[in-house]
């Protein structure tokens, strides 16, 4: 009964939150405070992750491929192929919920608790718009950047591992990664990130807007945020991938 | 001015709110007393629609809160100032920007022009010009309260709700802060509603005393028929502290 009662209220919130900004002025700026807070400040992560993870995965497949039968490219092909399909896109998206989501909870938390959310229902303000409307359409729009960064620094991390060992050569990374390769591929990791974006945002705001107490609530509030964005995302990679490959 | 009419309250079967009417009248100073879980916070919030009641009606001027829908009860609260027991300043904003905040959302003043006024209301609130970028985090506690008294009032409001505003205070700023209320109060004619249970409050500027115990409209009247009343709750509270025994002996001598 509990998660109807949870599914009910996030509907309800999400109701109050897509509706028309009292002033698309404060909508803006707030919007652009969003974009540097949650996705600017995402690049360094996304940057670090990115390069080890593709390097990594570089030497992996290099190790799991080692058979006359294959050819020498397909390092560099399934390097490519992991980093569109799978982590600069839904990995990362764990990562980001990660780091993103429980900033959201607890900063909406806080807000929550020490009666800021209350002062703003006061004055007359939708406080769900005004906080949580300018951060699902910040993240959403800057999640579709962060994956092509992810997925460009993920190769160089792979190049990285060809230029600077002898595992593989240049010349066979760089002719596996341009190997058949999908455009698809590349659209369906946005839909996946755009969707997974909406997830961590929105559910973690949920979870901020509806706690209650203290410090202790807020941490649980922010602990249930990236545990049951991760859930969700997931849930719906599954679904995505069968419905878009 | 505000009505209450017969309003009931409850959480869980457990009545909070039973059976309270009362007015709170336009230039005075409205406090609600009671002990610690005597419904002071709930009637409050009852008040300004954060809590619906169950049944009852609060008329504002002759509006009724309780027959309004969301967006009729938004644009009544544009008509209502708050002041938190934790002043709920917004940390992520500089002094000025808090008091601007209520402007940009509702006003349709230029920028000087706004900026223009929240100068003038921190100053009425005896804060100096130095404070004005610092964030709320920065400020002191009596501080913090004059801020959010500021905020409350720049968009001119006809109601004004005060929630413990000497909560954390020290005796001496407590007195500012209720100096200030009582001023702002007769200077734009508001009606003030304070929910308290400091004595030093209810005695220096309580215009209007409304007694809550168990959720129920104990008593009501003036602070000068405190000192005659023969309510027996009322006076358990009252005169709890051995000061006001002998200011009570010294009133009746």
């Amino acid at each position: 009964m509990k998660i109807i009662q949870h599914i009910g209220e996030y509907f309800i919130l999400m109701g109050r939150v897509f509706r028309r900004p009292d002033r698309w002025g404060m909508f803006f700026r707030q919007y652009m405070k969003e974009v540097e807070k949650q996705g600017l400040q995402s690049l360094p992560i996304v940057i670090i992750i990115s390069i080890f993870i593709g390097a990594i995965l570089t030497i992996q497949a290099k190790i799991n491929t080692e058979n006359p039968l294959l050819p020498t490219y397909t390092t560099g092909l399934l390097t490519r192929e992991t980093l569109l399909l799978e982590f600069s896109s839904t990995i990362l998206c764990l990562i980001l919920a990660g780091k993103v989501g429980s900033n959201i909870a607890s900063e909406i938390g806080t807000m929550r608790i020490t009666e800021q959310i209350d002062a703003m229902e006061i004055m007359g303000v939708n406080s769900a718009n005004y906080l949580i409307a300018p951060k699902v359409v910040a993240f959403i729009t800057m999640m579709p950047f962060l994956v092509i960064i992810s997925i460009a620094i993920g190769l160089v991390g792979g190049w990285g591992v060809g230029a600077f060992t002898d595992i593989i050569t240049v010349a066979d990374y760089v002719t596996g990664i341009q190997y058949a390769f999908n455009p698809y591929y590349v659209t369906y990791g946005l839909i996946k990130s755009v969707v997974f974006a909406f997830i961590i945002t929105t559910l973690s705001s949920y979870y901020g807007y509806n706690a209650r107490g203290g410090a202790l609530e807020v941490g649980i509030a922010s602990t249930n945020a990236v545990v049951n964005s991760n859930i969700l995302i997931l849930f719906s990679d599954l679904i995505l991938t069968k419905v878009l490959l | 001015m505000i009505s209450v009419q017969d309003i009931v309250k409850s959480f869980d079967g457990n009545m909070v709110l039973n059976h309270i009417s009362t007015e709170m009248k336009d230039g005075c100073v409205n406090m609600i007393i009671g002990q610690s879980g005597s419904g002071k916070t709930v009637f409050m919030k009852s008040l300004i629609g954060l809590f619906q009641v169950d049944g009852g009606r609060i008329e504002y001027d002759g509006r009724c809160l309780t027959d309004m829908n969301e967006k009729e009860i938004r644009a009544l609260r544009r008509e209502v100032g708050m002041l938190f027991q934790g002043s709920a300043l917004f940390d992520s904003m500089t002094v000025l920007e808090n008091v601007l905040y209520p402007l940009e959302m509702f006003s349709d003043m230029n920028h000087q022009q706004m900026v223009d006024r929240a100068k003038f209301c921190l100053e009425h609130v005896n804060i100096p010009e130095h404070v004005y970028n610092l964030m709320p985090s920065e400020i002191s506690g009596g501080q913090q309260k004059r801020v959010a008294i500021a905020r409350a009032i720049v968009l001119n409001p006809k109601y004004l709700f005060c929630d413990e505003p000497n909560s954390g205070l020290d005796p001496k700023t407590s007195l500012v802060i209720d100096q200030l209320i009582h001023q702002i109060t007769q200077e734009f004619n508001m009606c003030t509603i304070i929910n308290s249970h400091d004595m030093n409050s209810i005695m220096e500027i309580g215009d209007h005393i409304v007694f809550l115990k168990n959720g129920s409209l104990e008593w009501s009247g003036s602070k000068d028929e405190i000192f005659h009343t023969g309510n027996e709750a009322l006076e358990d509270f009252v005169f709890a502290s051995n000061l006001y025994k002998k200011v009570k002996a010294a009133h009746q001598a």
